[in-house]
């Protein structure tokens, strides 16, 4: 390796460090004043590309000039910045008093809205863009061709950053976003109009998320997967960085950017294992990031966010439990195959989405991870099976054992933090878990996954194996909602409530949430092991973001207030998805706004509904 | 008699499930500075929220300079002319002093000569002094004076004054009352709350006593002092 070499791999690296800090410090501005953690910056990104791919060509037809290409970018950003707009003014805005949860949940909801927007207006095949006129020749370094668009690139972040320096510093709009983003109350009670700054901001925030995009054409093609790729990493930056911090964005930028080009050389399967590790490492030093701060208490949400009430079942709780098993365990008998194979899947996810609900109503622990352990345990059952030989029975074992180990060894890193730090924690774990699932091809089967996981012969009748998950999974949720009435689920209630006075009582907080996220990555393992069984296969889709947000959707829907929420939830989550979706073309889109109107009309969920009519009854 | 710039009449609050305010009435008149006295927990600082909307009221009605600002956005009311110094300071800390006066700018209305940055280093040459240091590096005292300023930044007809006082030195304190003093010659009417007795005593031309959400009692400053039971039964800890 000659020092070339060297120079050119990490002048790359800074080019996709620069490119990432312009994304990444859109987010970042975002959150620090809204407190919104926005999914949806990924598909402002993608936007901005797409949009930039029509714009950018027609704009070149008149004139091939750089002067035209930058225009085209510029406008591309500006187009996504008003989409920011309408964002912050038609669903921000109705967001802001309502637990980072459910915040979380409906800028994703915008995600798959805009996915299907974007396969509606551009088609499902990617789009290349045109190169940039003037920088289309490369650059020779030290023996080596560097492209001289990248070269452009590593100028452009550190431009965005004094840029964004003089804004912050030197107009009054910029001192407001730093206020704000200490103490947005108070900025208020200065008679400043929160709401313009905060349209402001969301314009800000889309803008640069846009240019980020825009920027990438001549490198990529735009495509419909952008989005989660880019907000994944963003997510790292920021939270590495610090949320809320620019110049805490452009570190975390840089260093993962050398960590990619670099650790790419060194171990090239696992470079976004490396990056999520070096997350990791960087929480438990430092909690808030690089340059972060602890967040403001101020402005907390509104609606309590857990299990509050855990009222025993009265007559009618046991006549509708009763009801739903005796349903369950007839189905094979009076169904018909589609039925049944529905109601097994729900049965495991109802198992999972349970014991989720114990990480996030009773222990406050937001997971935004959780498909993780299901996928995992899918995938031990599941390769056991296949690629170990051994039978159903020990698999089934596995599965649980595999879900409890991970969530332990990752519980270990994600209960020393809290709030909206947890969940990035969670979800970046979960995204290592995914990655190494897709890209460990020759044990995982990569993308395809791997087929061929059959129950052993006596369960291989859709009615025995809709049996056998029956008993595991309705024996798993009575089992988790004894652990919820236990005292082990009141102490957990007791330090979601109040960190700080349970501790004060001597309650030992991180040991219980530690435990309680064990306990539920088990659960869900057992769950995705089942799942594995039962659709024959296992692929890298089971522990992907979408899987974790239906988990969550589920218990949302069936309201996470109450104790068997999640299983009403499931039951009809699933249902409706698996009806709908091969009905429609646009799934995503009605999925996405369901899952918008329910955090806004309804978000207490169905057995929240329930609970009124119990109370009026 | 002239309408009372501040009129605050019947007002409840509270956090949650909790009530604090239980129907209080205060009226502040134009040009006055009154103090709303109480133990910890009685009731103040709720009530300068309510005031402001930063919890809004139950029920009751609040109004300002002759409008019903009841349940008004807080930046609402401050653009309206009542200024907010917050018991807790609440100053922006990763910014500057000269920034943290730039966040409170508003102009000045109905005529009067506005604040201007020179002036108020004027009055607290010690924020001069620190003009461009970061407002994380001063002292309790020097962030009290400065989330004083800032608020005199918006030009506001009235401040509410949370607890101006509390846990500073006996010097920065005879510098608030200065301070309280300035603004009452000034013009602005002022409503702070206090536990000290004696600097209420120093500042304010007439007292509510809070307890439990209520008012107990209602006067001038003088029949405070002179009233031993309500300052014994309210007042003495």
């Amino acid at each position: 390796m000659d020092l070339g070499f060297l120079l050119v791999q990490s002048l790359s690296g800074l080019a996709s460090a620069s490119s990432l800090f312009v994304i990444a410090s859109g987010l970042t501005l975002v959150f620090g004043v809204t407190r919104i953690v926005n999914f949806a910056h990924g598909s402002f990104y993608m936007l901005g590309a797409y949009v930039a791919v029509t714009v950018v060509p027609w704009l070149l037809d008149f004139d091939r000039s750089p002067l035209l290409f930058f225009c085209g970018v510029l406008i591309s950003a500006a187009v996504v910045g008003l989409l920011g707009v309408l964002m912050e003014i038609l669903l921000l805005r109705r967001l802001y008093k309502v637990p980072e949860l459910f915040q979380l949940l409906a800028t994703f909801g915008v995600v798959l809205m805009v996915q299907d927007a974007v396969l509606w207006l551009w088609g499902p095949v990617e789009i290349p863009g045109p190169r940039a006129p003037g920088l289309r020749h490369g650059v020779e370094i030290l023996g080596q061709r560097f492209p001289a668009y990248e070269l452009f690139l590593i100028c452009v972040g550190p431009a965005v950053l004094g840029l964004l320096w003089l804004l912050m510093h030197k107009t009054r709009f910029g001192i407001l976003i730093r206020a704000a983003t200490r103490d947005r109350e108070m900025v208020g009670a200065l008679g400043v109009n929160q709401a313009l700054l905060f349209t402001g901001t969301l314009f800000l925030g889309a803008f640069l998320a846009g240019l980020g995009g825009a920027l990438q054409i001549p490198r990529v093609s735009a495509s419909s997967q952008m989005d989660l790729s880019i907000i994944t990493e963003a997510f790292v930056v920021t939270v590495i960085g610090g949320m809320g911090s620019v110049p805490g964005a452009f570190l975390a930028a840089v260093l993962i950017g050398q960590l990619n080009s670099f650790g790419v050389l060194i171990f090239p399967k696992i470079t976004l294992v490396l990056v999520f590790l070096l997350m990791a490492v960087v929480l438990v030093v430092k909690p808030w990031g690089l340059l972060g701060r602890p967040e403001p208490a101020a402005g907390r949400a509104a609606l309590p966010e857990g299990v509050l009430a855990m009222p025993r079942f009265g007559v009618w709780e046991k006549a509708i439990a009763a009801v739903a098993v005796l349903a369950t365990l007839a189905v094979p008998v009076f169904g018909d195959a589609y039925t049944v194979k529905v109601v097994t899947e729900v049965l495991i996810f109802a198992l999972a989405a349970f014991s989720l609900n114990l990480l996030v109503g009773h222990g406050g622990i937001v997971s935004f991870g959780h498909a993780a352990y299901f996928g995992l345990g899918a995938y031990a059952a599941g390769l056991l099976v296949t690629k170990g030989g051994l039978p159903m029975e020990p698999a089934l074992i596995a599965a649980p054992i595999a879900g409890a180990a991970f969530a332990a060894l990752f519980g270990f890193f994600i209960v020393r933090l809290s709030g909206i730090y947890l969940a990035m924690l969670t979800l970046a774990f979960a995204q290592i878990a995914y990655a190494v699932c897709f890209q460990w091809v020759e044990v995982t089967g990569g993308d395809n996954g791997v087929v061929g996981v059959w129950p052993s012969p006596w369960a291989r009748s859709r009615e025995v194996f809709h049996y056998l998950v029956a008993i595991c999974c309705i024996l798993g949720i009575i089992g988790l909602r004894r652990v919820a009435y236990a005292p082990f689920g009141a102490t957990l209630r007791a330090a979601r409530d109040s960190e700080q006075r349970a501790d004060a009582i001597g309650v030992d907080v991180r040991r219980h949430r530690w435990l309680a996220f064990t306990l539920a990555g088990g659960a869900a393992g057992l769950a995705g092991g089942l799942y594995a069984f039962s659709k024959g296969s296992i692929d890298p889709t089971l522990l992907s973001i979408p899987m974790s947000i239906d988990f969550l959707a589920m218990i949302l829907l069936g309201g996470m207030q109450t104790v068997m929420g999640a299983v009403a939830g499931a039951a009809a989550f699933h249902t409706i998805k698996d009806f709908f979706m091969p009905l429609t073309d646009h799934w995503r889109f009605f999925l996405g706004a369901s899952i918008i109107a329910l955090v806004l009309i309804f978000p207490r969920g169905l057995s929240g509904a329930y609970g009124a009519l119990r109370r009026r009854a | 008699m002239a309408e009372p710039v501040l009129e605050v009449s019947g007002v409840t609050a509270g956090y949650g499930p909790a009530e604090v305010l239980f129907g209080v009435d205060i009226t502040l008149e134009r040009g006055e500075v009154a103090a709303l006295m109480g133990r910890n927990g009685a009731g103040k600082s709720t009530t300068m929220k309510a005031i402001m909307g930063l919890l809004p009221p139950r029920a009751g009605q609040v109004r300002f300079a002759g409008q019903d600002i009841t349940g008004w956005a807080p930046f609402r009311i401050a653009r309206a002319g009542l200024g907010y110094v917050p018991e807790d300071r609440r100053i922006f800390t990763d910014l500057t002093v000269a920034e943290n006066l730039e966040v409170g700018r508003r102009p000045a209305q109905g005529g009067r000569t506005a604040w201007t940055v020179e002036r108020l280093y004027e009055i607290f040459p010690n924020l001069a002094e620190m003009r461009g240091r970061r407002a994380a590096a001063m002292s309790g005292g020097e962030q009290q004076m400065l989330t004083i300023a800032r608020t005199l930044m918006g030009n506001p007809e009235a401040v509410l004054l949370d607890e101006p006082s509390e846990g500073l030195a006996p010097v920065i304190v005879e510098l608030m009352a200065e301070a309280v003093l300035r603004m009452k010659a000034e013009g602005i009417s002022v409503l702070l709350s206090e536990q000290s007795l004696d600097f209420a005593a120093a500042v304010a031309d007439r007292a509510f006593v809070i307890e439990k959400g209520a008012i107990r009692f209602a006067g001038s400053m003088a029949a405070l002092e002179a009233d031993e039971q309500v300052r014994t039964t309210y007042l003495t800890v």
